[in-house]
């Protein structure tokens, strides 16, 4: 089983991005489990949100302790969160980040910055960086295709805004893929 | 067909397809995205039922009553507090026994106040004479609510029922779900036939007033329908199993118990989580099982002591605790086992909202094996 662990701030979409990520993967033919850190959700506080990926169905329902996989849709979270807590030796780390992420992620983990606030900015024209980040996930873990996430995200959103949702999601998968 | 979806609208799906005529409930956290999904259905004409929308759980859980009464097929959902307001109300309706069917997104109750997940509501109305079944996950938080349905209708039970799913763990939860489709639904569950009904061309009175010459018969009458609905739990349940392939003929479920030298008991959501946390203890060597309750009321002492005639103990996970005595499965299960010479070990943890992992588990089978139980799991002494 895989774990993936998304960290951000109320009105991210971190949640969102948990579900369509699990919805893509399921469309992949794998057991996918999405489920928020249930709490208080105001704009601007951490949020944390899951996905469990398994090949059987998944019972557990505990948090997401040690994961595989980290997205940060903030890097100022990285001062009052410590996100990168309990990543598996091999995991990947995600951060949207303009700058060179100023924190070490622990040996053997793959870091990964985006700038997904600008890709945002550009296509979207709104700061909301869940879909572009879930376009970067895609192509660096694999744990989901591409066109899956295209579906996914056109189940969602309507005509325009998924059209504008999947081209940020790609941008950030192409730069991803060219080893970004 | 196998759908991922999140809790909340595969059980909104479920009660959709079961085609109730009456809707009244009132939004709380967190069983809000389930009756939000059952307005859009009916504003959007996909469910032909009325939706009264209410000030309070007390009057949603009223009109209920009424519309019931009247012989419609009902439907309700609440929570903790909103569950507490409608603590006269469940009275009312399982006393005059109609066979509303209400989802419980199990909450914990104020005050301190938590939004998050224990099972004191429904148990708080343990008492309250209405069934209540217990999911484990998404699926059987859907499949329940045919088989409540089914059940709570038979004219041998006329009961309401619970269907209670952990709030947020199972409600906001995102997965793989085989929902069925209206057809099977409906060769499942046909239109609800009322043995007796509110009728202005026939008239009968209902909950009315009774002197103490009749009060104790009513209990007694209520108490022995309680009992008929353990067949009639039985009957359902095989019917859905012979129909769609999964079983719940039976109110208890083991996993792993034959041989088992530790049996946990728990209900809900904690199930899984155990289950993984088995797997894991007995490929250390360790022979522990798992015996789910997944219908709490009527309790299912037989099948509980049939289950656990070959176990040297038991450990009882109770999301609730009946303050100044136990958890309240506990009491039971202890009550279920009188006479035989079975330490029963109690635990009450992961109230509101704390978080249950396989190590808390793999611990408490440890403090199980040296005896120690009837306690609190998972103190943070250092604020006490």
């Amino acid at each position: 089983m895989r774990e993936l662990r998304i960290h951000g701030r109320g009105g991210q979409g971190s949640v969102t991005a948990a579900e369509l990520i699990a919805v893509a993967a399921f469309e992949g033919g794998v057991y996918a489990q999405a489920f928020p850190a249930f709490g208080v959700e105001r704009r601007g506080a951490p949020v944390q949100a899951f996905v469990r990926f398994n090949d059987q169905a998944i019972r557990l329902r505990s948090q997401v302790y040690e994961p595989d996989y980290i997205i940060v849709q903030d890097s100022t979270l990285i001062r009052d969160v410590n996100v990168f807590l309990g990543v598996k030796p091999g995991g990947i780390v995600i951060v949207n980040s303009g700058k060179k992420v100023d924190a070490s992620v622990p040996a053997g983990v793959r870091l990964i910055t985006i700038d997904a606030t600008s890709i945002a900015l550009e296509v979207l024209g709104l700061p909301i960086t869940n879909t572009t980040l879930m376009g970067a996930f895609a192509a660096a873990t694999g744990e989901i295709k591409f066109s899956a996430l295209e579906n996914a995200l056109r189940n969602r959103f309507r005509g325009d805004l998924a059209d504008k949702n999947i081209m940020a999601a790609k941008k950030a998968y192409d730069m991803v893929q060219g080893g970004a | 067909m196998l759908e991922i979806t999140e809790g909340s609208h595969a059980v909104a799906k479920a009660v959709k397809m079961s085609r109730p005529q009456v809707i009244a409930a009132y939004p709380i956290t967190p069983q809000t995205h389930i009756v939000e999904a059952l307005a859009d259905m009916v504003a959007d004409c996909e469910l032909d039922a009325e939706y009264i929308t209410v000030e309070s759980e007390f009057s949603a859980l009223s009109a209920c009553l009424g519309a019931s009464a009247a012989g419609s097929r009902t439907y309700s959902a609440t929570t903790s507090q909103g569950l507490a307001l409608m603590f006269e109300v469940c009275f009312n309706v399982s006393g005059m026994r109609l066979p509303v069917v209400m989802t419980i997104a199990n909450r914990a109750l104020g005050a301190p106040l938590s939004i998050w997940n224990d099972q004191q509501d429904s148990i708080a109305l343990r008492d309250s004479g209405w069934l209540q079944f217990y999911a484990e996950d998404n699926q059987e938080a859907t499949d329940l609510h045919y088989i409540a349905y089914k059940v709570a209708e038979n004219p041998e039970v006329l009961l309401p029922a619970f269907v209670c799913f952990d709030g947020f763990i199972l409600s906001h939860t995102y997965e793989p779900v085989d929902m069925l489709s209206q057809e099977d639904v409906d060769r499942y569950l046909p239109a609800y036939k009322p043995v007796q009904r509110l009728d202005a061309d026939d008239p009968i009175s209902m909950g009315m007033y009774a002197t103490p010459e009749y009060y104790l018969e009513f209990r007694y009458e209520h108490d022995q329908a309680m009992k008929r609905a353990r067949n009639a739990i039985n009957k359902a349940g095989k019917e859905f199993g012979e129909m769609f392939g999964r079983d719940y003929s039976a109110l208890v479920e083991g996993y792993r118990l034959e041989d088992a030298d530790t049996a946990i008991i728990a209900m809900g959501s904690l199930c899984g989580t155990i289950k993984d946390a088995i797997d894991e203890m007995r490929s250390a060597g360790k022979k522990v099982g798992l015996l789910k309750i997944r219908c709490f009321r009527p309790f299912p002492a037989e099948e509980i002591r049939n289950a656990l005639s070959h176990v040297k103990r038991v450990a009882v996970l109770d999301k609730n605790v009946s303050v100044g005595a136990k958890g309240a499965v506990a009491i039971e299960v202890r009550d279920a086992l009188y006479g035989k010479a079975l330490p029963v070990l109690g635990y009450v943890l992961g109230l509101g909202g704390r978080d249950v992992r396989i190590s808390d588990i793999r611990n408490i089978v440890s403090l199980a094996e040296s005896g120690k139980g009837d306690q609190f799991y998972g103190l943070r002494t250092e604020v006490l």
